[in-house]
Protein backbone atom coordinates (compact mmCIF):
# COMPACT_ATOMS: atom_id res chain seq x y z
CA UNK A 1 0.00 0.00 0.00
CA UNK A 2 2.73 2.32 1.00
CA UNK A 3 4.75 1.47 -2.06
CA UNK A 4 1.71 1.91 -4.17
CA UNK A 5 1.00 5.46 -3.13
CA UNK A 6 4.68 6.11 -3.41
CA UNK A 7 4.66 4.98 -6.99
CA UNK A 8 1.68 7.14 -7.74
CA UNK A 9 3.41 10.20 -6.41
CA UNK A 10 6.52 9.34 -8.37
CA UNK A 11 4.52 8.85 -11.49
CA UNK A 12 2.82 12.20 -11.20
CA UNK A 13 5.96 14.07 -10.31
CA UNK A 14 7.69 12.56 -13.30
CA UNK A 15 4.79 13.55 -15.45
CA UNK A 16 4.86 17.16 -14.30
CA UNK A 17 8.59 17.30 -14.91
CA UNK A 18 8.53 16.15 -18.48
CA UNK A 19 5.40 17.88 -19.66
CA UNK A 20 7.23 20.88 -21.06
CA UNK A 21 10.16 19.06 -22.64
CA UNK A 22 7.75 16.61 -24.17
CA UNK A 23 5.98 19.37 -25.99
CA UNK A 24 9.35 20.62 -26.99
CA UNK A 25 10.61 17.43 -28.53
CA UNK A 26 7.46 16.94 -30.56
CA UNK A 27 7.87 20.44 -31.91
CA UNK A 28 11.42 19.60 -32.79
CA UNK A 29 10.38 16.46 -34.60
CA UNK A 30 8.07 18.32 -36.88
CA UNK A 31 10.69 20.89 -37.75
CA UNK A 32 13.41 18.31 -38.26
CA UNK A 33 11.39 16.36 -40.81
CA UNK A 34 10.96 19.61 -42.66
CA UNK A 35 14.45 20.93 -42.16
CA UNK A 36 15.72 20.04 -45.62
CA UNK A 37 13.15 22.40 -47.05
CA UNK A 38 12.80 25.18 -44.52
CA UNK A 39 15.61 27.62 -43.83
CA UNK A 40 16.37 29.09 -40.41
CA UNK A 41 14.76 32.39 -41.26
CA UNK A 42 11.54 30.98 -42.67
CA UNK A 43 8.27 31.89 -41.01
CA UNK A 44 7.32 28.23 -41.43
CA UNK A 45 9.42 27.60 -38.31
CA UNK A 46 6.56 29.03 -36.29
CA UNK A 47 4.33 26.28 -34.97
CA UNK A 48 1.29 28.36 -34.05
CA UNK A 49 -2.16 27.36 -35.28
CA UNK A 50 -4.56 29.57 -37.20
CA UNK A 51 -8.14 29.51 -38.43
CA UNK A 52 -8.83 30.62 -41.97
CA UNK A 53 -11.93 32.53 -43.06
CA UNK A 54 -13.19 29.22 -44.44
CA UNK A 55 -12.96 27.67 -40.99
CA UNK A 56 -9.91 25.51 -41.71
CA UNK A 57 -7.29 25.00 -39.03
CA UNK A 58 -3.77 25.48 -40.40
CA UNK A 59 -0.16 26.12 -39.49
CA UNK A 60 1.85 28.70 -41.40
CA UNK A 61 3.83 26.01 -43.16
CA UNK A 62 0.61 24.85 -44.81
CA UNK A 63 0.91 28.07 -46.83
CA UNK A 64 4.17 26.97 -48.42
CA UNK A 65 4.55 26.73 -52.17
CA UNK A 66 3.12 30.14 -52.99
CA UNK A 67 4.55 33.62 -52.71
CA UNK A 68 3.00 35.25 -49.65
CA UNK A 69 1.99 38.88 -49.41
CA UNK A 70 1.14 39.51 -45.77
CA UNK A 71 -0.48 42.37 -43.89
CA UNK A 72 -1.80 42.67 -40.34
CA UNK A 73 -5.18 44.36 -39.92
CA UNK A 74 -8.39 44.16 -37.91
CA UNK A 75 -11.84 44.31 -39.42
CA UNK A 76 -13.47 46.86 -37.12
CA UNK A 77 -10.72 49.34 -37.98
CA UNK A 78 -11.90 52.67 -39.33
CA UNK A 79 -8.71 54.60 -39.97
CA UNK A 80 -5.65 52.98 -41.46
CA UNK A 81 -6.84 49.48 -42.31
CA UNK A 82 -9.21 50.37 -45.15
CA UNK A 83 -6.26 52.07 -46.79
CA UNK A 84 -3.97 49.14 -46.03
CA UNK A 85 -6.56 46.80 -47.50
CA UNK A 86 -6.81 49.13 -50.50
CA UNK A 87 -3.04 48.91 -50.86
CA UNK A 88 -3.28 45.13 -50.89
CA UNK A 89 -5.96 45.25 -53.57
CA UNK A 90 -3.92 47.74 -55.51
CA UNK A 91 -0.91 45.42 -55.43
CA UNK A 92 -3.07 42.50 -56.45
CA UNK A 93 -4.50 44.43 -59.38
CA UNK A 94 -1.01 45.06 -60.76
CA UNK A 95 -0.15 41.36 -60.88
CA UNK A 96 -0.75 39.67 -64.24
CA UNK A 97 -3.85 37.49 -63.91
CA UNK A 98 -2.08 34.31 -64.96
CA UNK A 99 0.34 34.63 -62.04
CA UNK A 100 -2.32 34.96 -59.34
CA UNK A 101 -2.65 31.20 -58.69
CA UNK A 102 0.97 31.23 -57.54
CA UNK A 103 0.41 33.98 -54.97
CA UNK A 104 -1.40 34.04 -51.65
CA UNK A 105 -2.46 37.40 -50.24
CA UNK A 106 -2.72 36.88 -46.50
CA UNK A 107 -4.49 39.20 -44.05
CA UNK A 108 -3.74 38.40 -40.43
CA UNK A 109 -6.04 39.82 -37.77
CA UNK A 110 -4.46 41.53 -34.77
CA UNK A 111 -7.82 41.29 -33.01
CA UNK A 112 -8.39 37.53 -32.80
CA UNK A 113 -11.12 37.92 -30.22
CA UNK A 114 -13.40 39.90 -32.53
CA UNK A 115 -12.26 38.59 -35.88
CA UNK A 116 -13.72 35.11 -35.95
CA UNK A 117 -13.59 33.07 -39.15
CA UNK A 118 -17.18 34.03 -39.99
CA UNK A 119 -16.47 37.70 -39.46
CA UNK A 120 -13.36 37.46 -41.60
CA UNK A 121 -15.37 35.71 -44.30
CA UNK A 122 -17.95 38.49 -44.26
CA UNK A 123 -15.17 41.07 -44.45
CA UNK A 124 -13.65 39.22 -47.40
CA UNK A 125 -16.95 39.27 -49.25
CA UNK A 126 -17.64 42.92 -48.51
CA UNK A 127 -14.25 43.92 -49.80
CA UNK A 128 -14.36 41.65 -52.84
CA UNK A 129 -11.42 39.66 -51.51
CA UNK A 130 -13.09 36.29 -51.39
CA UNK A 131 -11.14 34.78 -54.28
CA UNK A 132 -8.87 31.74 -54.06
CA UNK A 133 -5.74 33.85 -53.70
CA UNK A 134 -6.96 35.70 -50.60
CA UNK A 135 -6.54 34.17 -47.13
CA UNK A 136 -7.64 35.63 -43.80
CA UNK A 137 -6.18 34.30 -40.55
CA UNK A 138 -7.41 34.30 -36.98
CA UNK A 139 -4.78 33.24 -34.44
CA UNK A 140 -4.45 33.22 -30.68
CA UNK A 141 -3.38 36.30 -28.76
CA UNK A 142 0.09 34.78 -28.24
CA UNK A 143 0.32 33.54 -31.82
CA UNK A 144 -0.48 36.97 -33.19
CA UNK A 145 2.04 38.64 -30.88
CA UNK A 146 4.72 36.22 -32.00
CA UNK A 147 3.87 36.61 -35.67
CA UNK A 148 3.92 40.41 -35.37
CA UNK A 149 7.35 40.12 -33.81
CA UNK A 150 8.62 38.14 -36.76
CA UNK A 151 7.31 40.85 -39.09
CA UNK A 152 8.54 43.63 -36.78
CA UNK A 153 4.99 44.91 -36.76
CA UNK A 154 4.09 46.95 -33.70
CA UNK A 155 0.57 47.14 -32.38
CA UNK A 156 -1.26 48.13 -29.25
CA UNK A 157 -4.87 47.90 -28.20
CA UNK A 158 -5.86 51.46 -27.34
CA UNK A 159 -9.52 50.84 -26.56
CA UNK A 160 -11.80 47.80 -26.57
CA UNK A 161 -12.38 48.21 -30.28
CA UNK A 162 -9.35 50.11 -31.50
CA UNK A 163 -5.72 49.27 -32.12
CA UNK A 164 -2.90 51.41 -33.31
CA UNK A 165 -0.45 49.49 -35.45
CA UNK A 166 2.30 49.85 -37.97
CA UNK A 167 1.38 49.72 -41.60
CA UNK A 168 3.63 47.13 -43.14
CA UNK A 169 3.09 44.82 -46.10
CA UNK A 170 5.59 41.95 -46.24
CA UNK A 171 6.52 39.67 -49.11
CA UNK A 172 7.70 36.09 -48.48
CA UNK A 173 9.08 33.51 -50.90
CA UNK A 174 7.40 30.16 -51.44
CA UNK A 175 9.58 28.87 -48.61
CA UNK A 176 8.56 31.55 -46.15
CA UNK A 177 11.61 33.79 -46.31
CA UNK A 178 11.01 37.50 -46.11
CA UNK A 179 12.29 39.35 -49.16
CA UNK A 180 10.60 42.72 -48.94
CA UNK A 181 8.67 45.05 -46.66
CA UNK A 182 6.70 48.10 -47.66
CA UNK A 183 6.01 50.58 -44.89
CA UNK A 184 3.45 53.33 -44.71
CA UNK A 185 0.08 54.04 -46.26
CA UNK A 186 -0.65 54.78 -49.89
CA UNK A 187 3.01 54.52 -50.82
CA UNK A 188 4.13 53.58 -54.30
CA UNK A 189 3.54 49.84 -54.64
CA UNK A 190 5.79 49.37 -57.69
CA UNK A 191 8.73 47.91 -55.81
CA UNK A 192 6.52 45.51 -53.91
CA UNK A 193 4.88 44.35 -57.12
CA UNK A 194 8.22 43.77 -58.82
CA UNK A 195 9.52 41.87 -55.79
CA UNK A 196 6.49 39.61 -55.86
CA UNK A 197 7.01 38.86 -59.52
CA UNK A 198 10.72 38.30 -58.88
CA UNK A 199 9.97 35.56 -56.34
CA UNK A 200 7.88 33.79 -58.94
CA UNK A 201 10.76 33.73 -61.38
CA UNK A 202 13.12 32.05 -58.95
CA UNK B 1 13.07 -2.12 -4.60
CA UNK B 2 16.59 -1.02 -5.44
CA UNK B 3 15.40 0.27 -8.76
CA UNK B 4 12.67 2.15 -7.03
CA UNK B 5 15.20 3.67 -4.72
CA UNK B 6 17.43 4.73 -7.56
CA UNK B 7 14.50 6.16 -9.40
CA UNK B 8 13.59 8.22 -6.37
CA UNK B 9 17.07 9.61 -6.03
CA UNK B 10 17.11 10.45 -9.68
CA UNK B 11 13.80 12.23 -9.51
CA UNK B 12 14.71 14.04 -6.34
CA UNK B 13 17.86 15.30 -8.00
CA UNK B 14 15.92 16.45 -10.99
CA UNK B 15 13.47 18.09 -8.71
CA UNK B 16 15.95 19.96 -6.58
CA UNK B 17 17.88 20.85 -9.68
CA UNK B 18 14.71 22.25 -11.07
CA UNK B 19 13.77 24.03 -7.88
CA UNK B 20 17.18 25.56 -7.73
CA UNK B 21 16.85 27.36 -10.99
CA UNK B 22 13.18 28.15 -10.54
CA UNK B 23 13.36 31.70 -9.34
CA UNK B 24 11.53 32.58 -6.19
CA UNK B 25 8.36 34.62 -6.78
CA UNK B 26 6.52 37.22 -4.73
CA UNK B 27 2.90 38.33 -4.95
CA UNK B 28 2.14 41.72 -6.49
CA UNK B 29 -1.16 43.32 -5.57
CA UNK B 30 -2.78 44.77 -8.65
CA UNK B 31 -4.17 48.27 -8.97
CA UNK B 32 -4.88 51.06 -11.40
CA UNK B 33 -2.21 53.61 -12.21
CA UNK B 34 -1.11 56.12 -14.80
CA UNK B 35 2.01 54.83 -16.54
CA UNK B 36 5.05 57.04 -16.27
CA UNK B 37 4.87 57.95 -19.83
CA UNK B 38 1.47 58.48 -21.32
CA UNK B 39 -1.36 60.92 -21.11
CA UNK B 40 -2.66 61.85 -17.69
CA UNK B 41 -6.06 60.49 -18.52
CA UNK B 42 -4.68 57.16 -19.60
CA UNK B 43 -4.98 54.84 -16.66
CA UNK B 44 -4.15 51.18 -16.88
CA UNK B 45 -5.28 48.36 -14.63
CA UNK B 46 -3.03 45.57 -13.47
CA UNK B 47 -4.45 42.39 -11.91
CA UNK B 48 -2.82 40.52 -9.06
CA UNK B 49 0.14 38.43 -10.17
CA UNK B 50 3.41 36.88 -9.05
CA UNK B 51 6.79 38.15 -10.18
CA UNK B 52 10.26 36.60 -10.09
CA UNK B 53 12.32 38.21 -7.36
CA UNK B 54 15.41 38.26 -9.58
CA UNK B 55 16.11 38.39 -13.29
CA UNK B 56 16.85 34.95 -14.81
CA UNK B 57 20.50 34.07 -14.16
CA UNK B 58 23.14 32.54 -16.40
CA UNK B 59 22.90 29.40 -14.29
CA UNK B 60 19.16 29.02 -14.67
CA UNK B 61 19.37 29.64 -18.40
CA UNK B 62 22.20 27.14 -18.70
CA UNK B 63 19.96 24.47 -17.20
CA UNK B 64 17.25 25.50 -19.61
CA UNK B 65 19.36 25.12 -22.76
CA UNK B 66 20.59 21.74 -21.57
CA UNK B 67 17.00 20.58 -21.38
CA UNK B 68 15.97 22.36 -24.55
CA UNK B 69 18.79 21.97 -27.08
CA UNK B 70 16.96 24.00 -29.69
CA UNK B 71 17.92 27.06 -27.62
CA UNK B 72 21.65 26.27 -27.63
CA UNK B 73 23.51 29.01 -29.40
CA UNK B 74 24.81 26.65 -32.05
CA UNK B 75 21.34 25.34 -32.78
CA UNK B 76 19.02 28.29 -32.44
CA UNK B 77 17.27 29.32 -35.65
CA UNK B 78 18.01 32.81 -36.93
CA UNK B 79 14.35 33.72 -37.12
CA UNK B 80 14.19 33.36 -33.33
CA UNK B 81 17.55 34.92 -32.43
CA UNK B 82 20.15 36.87 -34.37
CA UNK B 83 23.86 36.10 -34.37
CA UNK B 84 24.41 37.88 -31.04
CA UNK B 85 22.35 35.29 -29.16
CA UNK B 86 24.28 34.20 -26.05
CA UNK B 87 27.37 35.66 -27.67
CA UNK B 88 29.03 36.27 -24.31
CA UNK B 89 28.94 32.56 -23.52
CA UNK B 90 32.03 30.55 -24.31
CA UNK B 91 30.27 27.46 -25.63
CA UNK B 92 26.79 26.00 -25.87
CA UNK B 93 26.85 24.90 -22.26
CA UNK B 94 29.49 26.97 -20.50
CA UNK B 95 29.51 30.67 -19.91
CA UNK B 96 33.24 31.27 -19.66
CA UNK B 97 35.46 32.24 -16.77
CA UNK B 98 35.06 35.97 -16.94
CA UNK B 99 31.40 35.75 -16.02
CA UNK B 100 29.36 34.77 -13.02
CA UNK B 101 26.68 32.10 -12.99
CA UNK B 102 24.71 34.40 -10.74
CA UNK B 103 24.75 37.29 -13.19
CA UNK B 104 21.61 37.90 -15.20
CA UNK B 105 21.58 36.10 -18.53
CA UNK B 106 21.76 38.60 -21.39
CA UNK B 107 22.09 38.42 -25.17
CA UNK B 108 18.67 36.81 -25.11
CA UNK B 109 16.02 37.27 -27.77
CA UNK B 110 12.34 37.84 -27.04
CA UNK B 111 11.50 34.43 -28.50
CA UNK B 112 13.98 32.75 -26.17
CA UNK B 113 12.78 34.66 -23.11
CA UNK B 114 9.18 33.96 -24.01
CA UNK B 115 9.79 30.22 -24.37
CA UNK B 116 11.86 30.05 -21.20
CA UNK B 117 9.00 31.50 -19.18
CA UNK B 118 6.44 29.25 -20.89
CA UNK B 119 8.51 26.20 -20.00
CA UNK B 120 8.44 27.21 -16.33
CA UNK B 121 4.67 27.57 -16.50
CA UNK B 122 5.14 31.33 -16.40
CA UNK B 123 5.09 34.17 -18.91
CA UNK B 124 6.84 37.44 -19.64
CA UNK B 125 5.38 40.49 -17.87
CA UNK B 126 3.44 43.04 -19.89
CA UNK B 127 4.88 46.54 -20.09
CA UNK B 128 2.12 47.75 -17.79
CA UNK B 129 2.91 45.06 -15.20
CA UNK B 130 6.63 45.63 -15.35
CA UNK B 131 6.34 49.40 -15.07
CA UNK B 132 3.87 49.01 -12.21
CA UNK B 133 6.29 47.03 -10.06
CA UNK B 134 9.22 49.15 -11.20
CA UNK B 135 7.75 52.40 -9.92
CA UNK B 136 8.45 51.28 -6.34
CA UNK B 137 11.50 52.15 -4.33
CA UNK B 138 12.48 50.51 -1.03
CA UNK B 139 9.50 51.84 0.89
CA UNK B 140 6.89 53.23 -1.50
CA UNK B 141 4.78 51.40 -4.06
CA UNK B 142 4.90 54.50 -6.22
CA UNK B 143 8.10 56.46 -5.77
CA UNK B 144 8.05 58.16 -9.10
CA UNK B 145 7.86 61.62 -7.66
CA UNK B 146 10.74 60.95 -5.30
CA UNK B 147 13.83 62.73 -6.46
CA UNK B 148 16.28 60.15 -5.13
CA UNK B 149 14.46 57.36 -6.99
CA UNK B 150 14.74 59.15 -10.31
CA UNK B 151 18.31 60.18 -9.67
CA UNK B 152 19.17 56.54 -8.94
CA UNK B 153 17.74 55.31 -12.23
CA UNK B 154 19.40 58.02 -14.23
CA UNK B 155 22.76 57.44 -12.58
CA UNK B 156 22.45 53.77 -13.51
CA UNK B 157 21.97 54.71 -17.15
CA UNK B 158 25.41 56.30 -16.96
CA UNK B 159 27.13 53.39 -15.23
CA UNK B 160 28.89 51.02 -17.62
CA UNK B 161 28.60 47.22 -17.58
CA UNK B 162 26.23 46.75 -14.68
CA UNK B 163 25.06 43.59 -16.46
CA UNK B 164 28.19 41.89 -15.13
CA UNK B 165 26.99 42.31 -11.55
CA UNK B 166 25.16 39.49 -9.83
CA UNK B 167 21.42 39.38 -9.30
CA UNK B 168 20.35 40.87 -6.01
CA UNK B 169 23.10 43.47 -6.10
CA UNK B 170 20.69 46.39 -6.32
CA UNK B 171 17.89 47.29 -3.93
CA UNK B 172 14.92 45.26 -2.74
CA UNK B 173 11.82 47.25 -3.55
CA UNK B 174 8.48 47.67 -1.83
CA UNK B 175 7.22 44.41 -3.38
CA UNK B 176 10.39 42.51 -2.33
CA UNK B 177 11.54 42.45 -5.94
CA UNK B 178 15.20 43.09 -6.77
CA UNK B 179 17.05 44.57 -9.72
CA UNK B 180 14.30 46.23 -11.73
CA UNK B 181 16.61 49.21 -11.96
CA UNK B 182 20.36 49.18 -11.81
CA UNK B 183 21.27 45.83 -13.37
CA UNK B 184 19.90 45.12 -16.86
CA UNK B 185 17.05 46.17 -19.11
CA UNK B 186 14.34 43.55 -19.28
CA UNK B 187 12.16 42.11 -22.02
CA UNK B 188 8.42 42.54 -21.76
CA UNK B 189 5.80 40.41 -23.47
CA UNK B 190 4.30 43.26 -25.46
CA UNK B 191 7.43 45.34 -26.07
CA UNK B 192 6.28 45.62 -29.67
CA UNK B 193 3.29 47.69 -28.62
CA UNK B 194 5.51 50.76 -28.29
CA UNK B 195 4.94 52.73 -31.45
CA UNK B 196 7.74 55.21 -31.56
CA UNK B 197 9.85 53.82 -34.33
CA UNK B 198 8.12 56.19 -36.71
CA UNK B 199 7.30 53.80 -39.49
CA UNK B 200 4.09 55.62 -40.28
CA UNK B 201 2.87 59.11 -39.84
CA UNK B 202 -0.25 57.98 -38.08
CA UNK B 203 1.59 56.08 -35.39
CA UNK B 204 3.98 58.87 -34.59
CA UNK B 205 1.11 61.14 -33.64
CA UNK B 206 0.26 58.88 -30.74
CA UNK B 207 3.54 59.68 -29.09
CA UNK B 208 3.96 63.32 -29.84
CA UNK B 209 3.43 63.99 -26.15
CA UNK B 210 6.77 62.32 -25.57
CA UNK B 211 8.65 65.12 -27.12
CA UNK B 212 6.82 68.03 -25.58
CA UNK B 213 9.04 68.45 -22.57
CA UNK B 214 9.00 71.55 -20.45
CA UNK B 215 12.11 73.64 -20.21
CA UNK B 216 12.52 73.34 -16.47
CA UNK B 217 14.14 70.18 -15.17
CA UNK B 218 12.09 69.18 -12.17
CA UNK B 219 11.38 65.76 -10.68
CA UNK B 220 8.61 65.16 -13.19
CA UNK B 221 10.88 65.77 -16.13
CA UNK B 222 13.55 63.49 -14.76
CA UNK B 223 10.93 60.84 -14.21
CA UNK B 224 9.66 61.21 -17.75
CA UNK B 225 13.16 61.02 -19.07
CA UNK B 226 13.92 57.80 -17.19
CA UNK B 227 10.74 56.21 -18.51
CA UNK B 228 11.32 57.58 -21.98
CA UNK B 229 14.62 55.72 -22.13
CA UNK B 230 12.89 52.42 -21.36
CA UNK B 231 10.12 52.97 -23.88
CA UNK B 232 12.60 54.09 -26.51
CA UNK B 233 14.62 50.92 -26.04
CA UNK B 234 11.49 48.80 -26.35
CA UNK B 235 10.43 50.71 -29.44
CA UNK B 236 13.74 50.10 -31.13
CA UNK B 237 13.99 46.38 -30.44
CA UNK B 238 13.16 43.53 -32.76
CA UNK B 239 12.17 40.22 -31.25
CA UNK B 240 15.24 38.35 -32.49
CA UNK B 241 17.65 41.01 -31.21
CA UNK B 242 20.04 40.14 -28.39
CA UNK B 243 21.70 42.88 -26.38
CA UNK B 244 24.44 42.57 -23.82
CA UNK B 245 22.50 44.58 -21.26
CA UNK B 246 19.05 43.12 -21.90
CA UNK B 247 17.81 40.24 -19.76
CA UNK B 248 14.39 39.19 -18.52
CA UNK B 249 12.33 37.77 -15.69
CA UNK B 250 9.01 35.94 -15.62
CA UNK B 251 5.65 36.48 -13.98
CA UNK B 252 2.65 34.27 -13.33
CA UNK B 253 -1.06 34.99 -13.03
CA UNK B 254 -2.43 34.77 -9.55
CA UNK B 255 -5.33 32.61 -10.61
CA UNK B 256 -4.16 30.44 -13.44
CA UNK B 257 -6.62 30.57 -16.33
CA UNK B 258 -8.96 27.54 -16.25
Amino acid sequence: MKINSYLTILFFSLFSLISCSEKDSSAEETTSTESNEISETSIFNLTTEWNTEEGNRIELKDLNGKTLVVVMIYTSCQAACPRLVADMRNIESQIPRNLLPEINFVLVSIDPETDTPSRLKAFAKENLMDGEHWTFLQGTEEGVREFANVLAVKYKQISPIDFSHSNIISVFTQKGEMVHQQEGLGVDNKETVSKIIETLGS
Amino acid sequence: MATLFRLTICILMLWTGNAYCQSEMVPIKGSTYTPLYGRDSLQVSVSDFFMDVYPVTNQAYLEFVKEHPKWKKSQVKRIFADENYLSAWETDTSIGKSQSLQSPVTHISWFAANDYCACQGKRLPSIDEWEYVAMANESLADARRTEAYNAYILSWYEKPQTFRNEVGSTFKNYWQVYDLHGLVWEWTYDFNSVLISGESRKDVDKDSNLFCGSAAVGATDLMNYAAFMRYAIRGSLKANNNMKNLGFRCVKDKIPPK
